[in-house]
């Protein structure tokens, strides 16, 4: 399942309770985040679980995918005489190859999620999971991210990388095994941004998009009625009732105009748009995303 | 507490950085209106803006190039105009070609380089040439003189490291020091360098396929005439950066996590000796401080004003969730003033309705350019 859309949606929240959700039903599940990214461990206030398959709570694991570690990783398992591999590690070329080269970082990336979500797992005491969840890159790298097989695979027409880049790229299009949601906010640029990323997902990548999260949505806590009462009061009181009227009507505002983007959504992309509760808590931490588990549908 | 004029004086450029999701294209078309309506010859570079901003700064039929902003658009939100509004949206991969095309030697290599997939890549694709096109852009500005001020939008990396490492390890991988060596394998190079390399490169070779090896070859070949050139600008380009008249503001939310991202990347600017200037939190949930003792038998209260107790109900509880958010923030920023020991923390509130519009932008200067007096009374209002 890999979780995708703009910066700052919620993107960590939601893969979290995605993860929480499988995992209460006795599925081995794990949560992946990409480019030394460690928002996941720090949501269950864990300490950095860095390029490690760390386990949460019961069947919840995580990992931070470090795209060196990945290659240093896919290198092993490709060359198996071991003074090879020594003199590979230390070559200054060959590091500085493998960080010059375009894409190389994400595709390795890819190919470790592919790694983690293999029944027949190729890393040594690898378990299978039952669901991998991906932690995707924000929009705009997030497309190019998961273009990378399909890009390779057609600069390296030949040798084990292309066949290995076309394998990745049947991963990330097997809708069968592999599912997409875009997370969203019921803003103005977030909801078109969702818009162009489900149809650059569709178009370029050949993904299809199971699902939209419309994250944080406002109750709406007031009628319009209601609303009229409230103004009269902000304008002619002082103090905490001014102030409430004022907080009051603020909510008012903003659940109306969520709203008005919550259907520009749903008329903007083919999935269907789930929503989920904007959360009125400090800090989203793994409760958070307990609670947004049972609201995922 | 400084205000976003003081940081502001006598500063040409000014750069917007932080993690993606936090306004920073909105902060930095605010900002840039702002200045532009107290008499500066303003530009801002923005990147993948809203289509309805945009459209809203008449940008929508913008290429690669700064045009005028109409100023009677502004004019109409009731903000006097004595300076000069500009916008342009950046093409990364446009100012990739055009730099190419200013440092090739001959046309020859100028269409070797461009035609090269591996060029076509790293120009539109590759991580960091957005950023590096940004920077690019900022310098191309900056030395033609024509504005005032520079306001540069950077592109949204999730990692606000990679933002100000990015036009290094580009420039490092145009150089290619190391790949000399790589371009004739087996000649003088590979000898000197020993077996080791050629080992390294024919795994390297197994393991991305020949024609990719070819092709990067061909890139590098294609750019050694240009080296020297793109060595000379970056410094130059980094130079800029580091200027006294150069400002970097910070653009973060109140959420933890983006005040964390903040934190780490004020230490980043310190460290790579950029000038910071100060740091802008958006949407805010403005405090009721000084309410907080009354709040006790308000549903009471309302009740009776409004004569409706359920509503009374709601709406303190709406209330109390509106403090616990206000409480939050307010915690968050102080930790953020402190980590980063700055005295000039710009809050910007969550507006009632969505910025997208110059009518927002110019909702957001009123906070953006208040003076420290003004900033508490509106902050009272709020509340």
């Amino acid at each position: 399942m890999i979780v995708t859309g703009k910066g700052g949606v919620g993107k960590t929240t939601v893969a979290v309770a995605l993860g929480l959700r499988a995992a209460s039903e006795g599925k081995r599940t794990i949560v992946c985040e990409v480019a030394a990214q460690e928002n996941a461990s720090r949501m269950f206030a864990h300490t950095e679980v860095g390029f490690h398959e760390v386990e949460m709570e019961e069947n919840l694991w995580s990992i931070s995918i470090d795209p060196d570690e990945s290659m240093r990783e896919y290198v092993l398992l490709q060359l198996k005489v071991r003074a090879m591999r020594d003199m590979l590690f230390r070559s200054r070329i060959f590091n500085y190859l493998a960080a010059a080269t375009p894409g190389l970082k994400e595709l390795v990336t890819i190919g470790k999620i592919w790694e983690l979500a293999q029944l027949d797992r190729k890393v040594k005491s690898g378990r299978k999971y039952d669901l991998v969840i991906v932690d995707a890159p924000a929009t705009g790298h997030g497309v190019g991210f998961l273009q990378t097989p399909r890009t390779f695979a057609s600069i390296a027409r030949v040798g084990p990388i292309h066949s290995q880049a076309q394998t990745l790229d049947r991963f990330i299009t097997d809708h069968e095994h592999t599912g997409t949601a875009i997370v969203a906010l019921p803003e103005e640029m977030p909801v078109n941004e969702s818009v162009s990323l489900e149809r650059d997902l569709r178009e370029e990548v050949g993904v299809a998009v199971d699902r939209v999260y419309l994250n944080g949505l406002y109750p709406e806590r007031f009628k319009k009625e209601e609303a009229e009462k409230l103004s009269a009061l902000a304008e002619n009181e002082n103090g905490a009732a001014r102030a409430a009227a004022r907080a009051a009507l603020s909510e008012h505002g903003r659940a109306r105009s969520q709203r008005q983007q919550l259907s520009r959504l749903k008329k903007g992309v083919s999935a269907p748009v789930k929503t989920l509760p904007f959360l009125f808590e400090p800090e989203l931490d793994v409760e958070a995303a307990r609670k947004l588990a049972g609201k995922l549908g | 507490m400084a205000s976003l004029n003081e940081v502001l004086e006598g500063k040409s450029i000014c750069i917007c950085a932080g993690s993606g999701g936090v306004g920073k294209t909105t902060t930095s078309a605010a900002i840039a209106t702002g200045m532009a309506a107290q008499g500066l010859k303003v530009c801002v570079l923005t990147i993948d803006p809203a289509k309805r901003l945009a459209d809203s700064l008449g940008l929508e039929e913008l290429g690669n190039e700064a045009r005028r902003v109409d100023p009677a658009l502004i004019e109409e939100q009731g903000v006097e105009m004595k300076g000069e509004l500009w916008a342009m949206m950046l093409d990364a991969k446009a100012t990739f070609d055009e730099l190419i095309a200013r440092q090739a030697p001959d046309e020859e290599s100028r269409d070797r380089v461009l035609d090269n997939r591996i060029y076509q890549q790293i120009s539109s694709a590759l991580a960091g040439s957005q950023e590096y096109m940004a920077m690019e852009k900022l310098f191309e500005l900056h030395t033609e003189g024509g504005f005032d001020l520079l306001v540069l939008d950077t592109p949204p990396t999730r990692n606000a490291l990679d933002f100000l490492e990015a036009p290094k390890r580009l420039t490092q991988f145009i150089e290619g020091k190391s790949l000399r060596v790589f371009m004739k394998p087996t000649g003088l190079a590979a000898k000197v360098t020993g077996r080791g390399v050629s080992v390294a490169l024919g795994i390297f070779k197994k393991i991305v396929g020949f024609d990719l090896l070819a092709d990067l070859a061909e890139f590098f070949n294609a750019f050694s005439g240009m080296v020297d050139g793109f060595q000379a600008r970056a410094k130059r380009v980094n130079k800029l950066l580091a200027d006294p008249e150069t400002c970097f503001l910070v653009v973060c939310g109140p959420q933890g996590e983006p005040i964390d991202e903040a934190v780490y990347f004020h230490r980043k600017l310190v460290e790579a000796k950029l000038p910071f200037g100060g740091v802008i939190v958006n949407k805010v949930h403005y405090p009721a401080d000084e309410l907080r003792t009354e709040v006790e038998d308000l549903p009471e209260a309302l009740a009776e004003k409004l004569g409706d107790e359920k509503l009374a109900k709601r709406v303190a509880e709406n209330f109390a969730d509106y403090q616990a958010l206000s409480e939050r923030d307010a915690r968050n920023i102080d930790h953020l003033a402190a980590e980063l020991r700055t005295s000039c923390v710009i809050r910007v509130p969550y507006l009632d309705e969505d910025v997208h519009d110059l009518h927002g932008l110019t909702e957001i200067d009123r906070y953006l350019f208040a003076t420290a007096e003004e900033r508490v009374e509106m902050a009272a209002g709020r509340a």
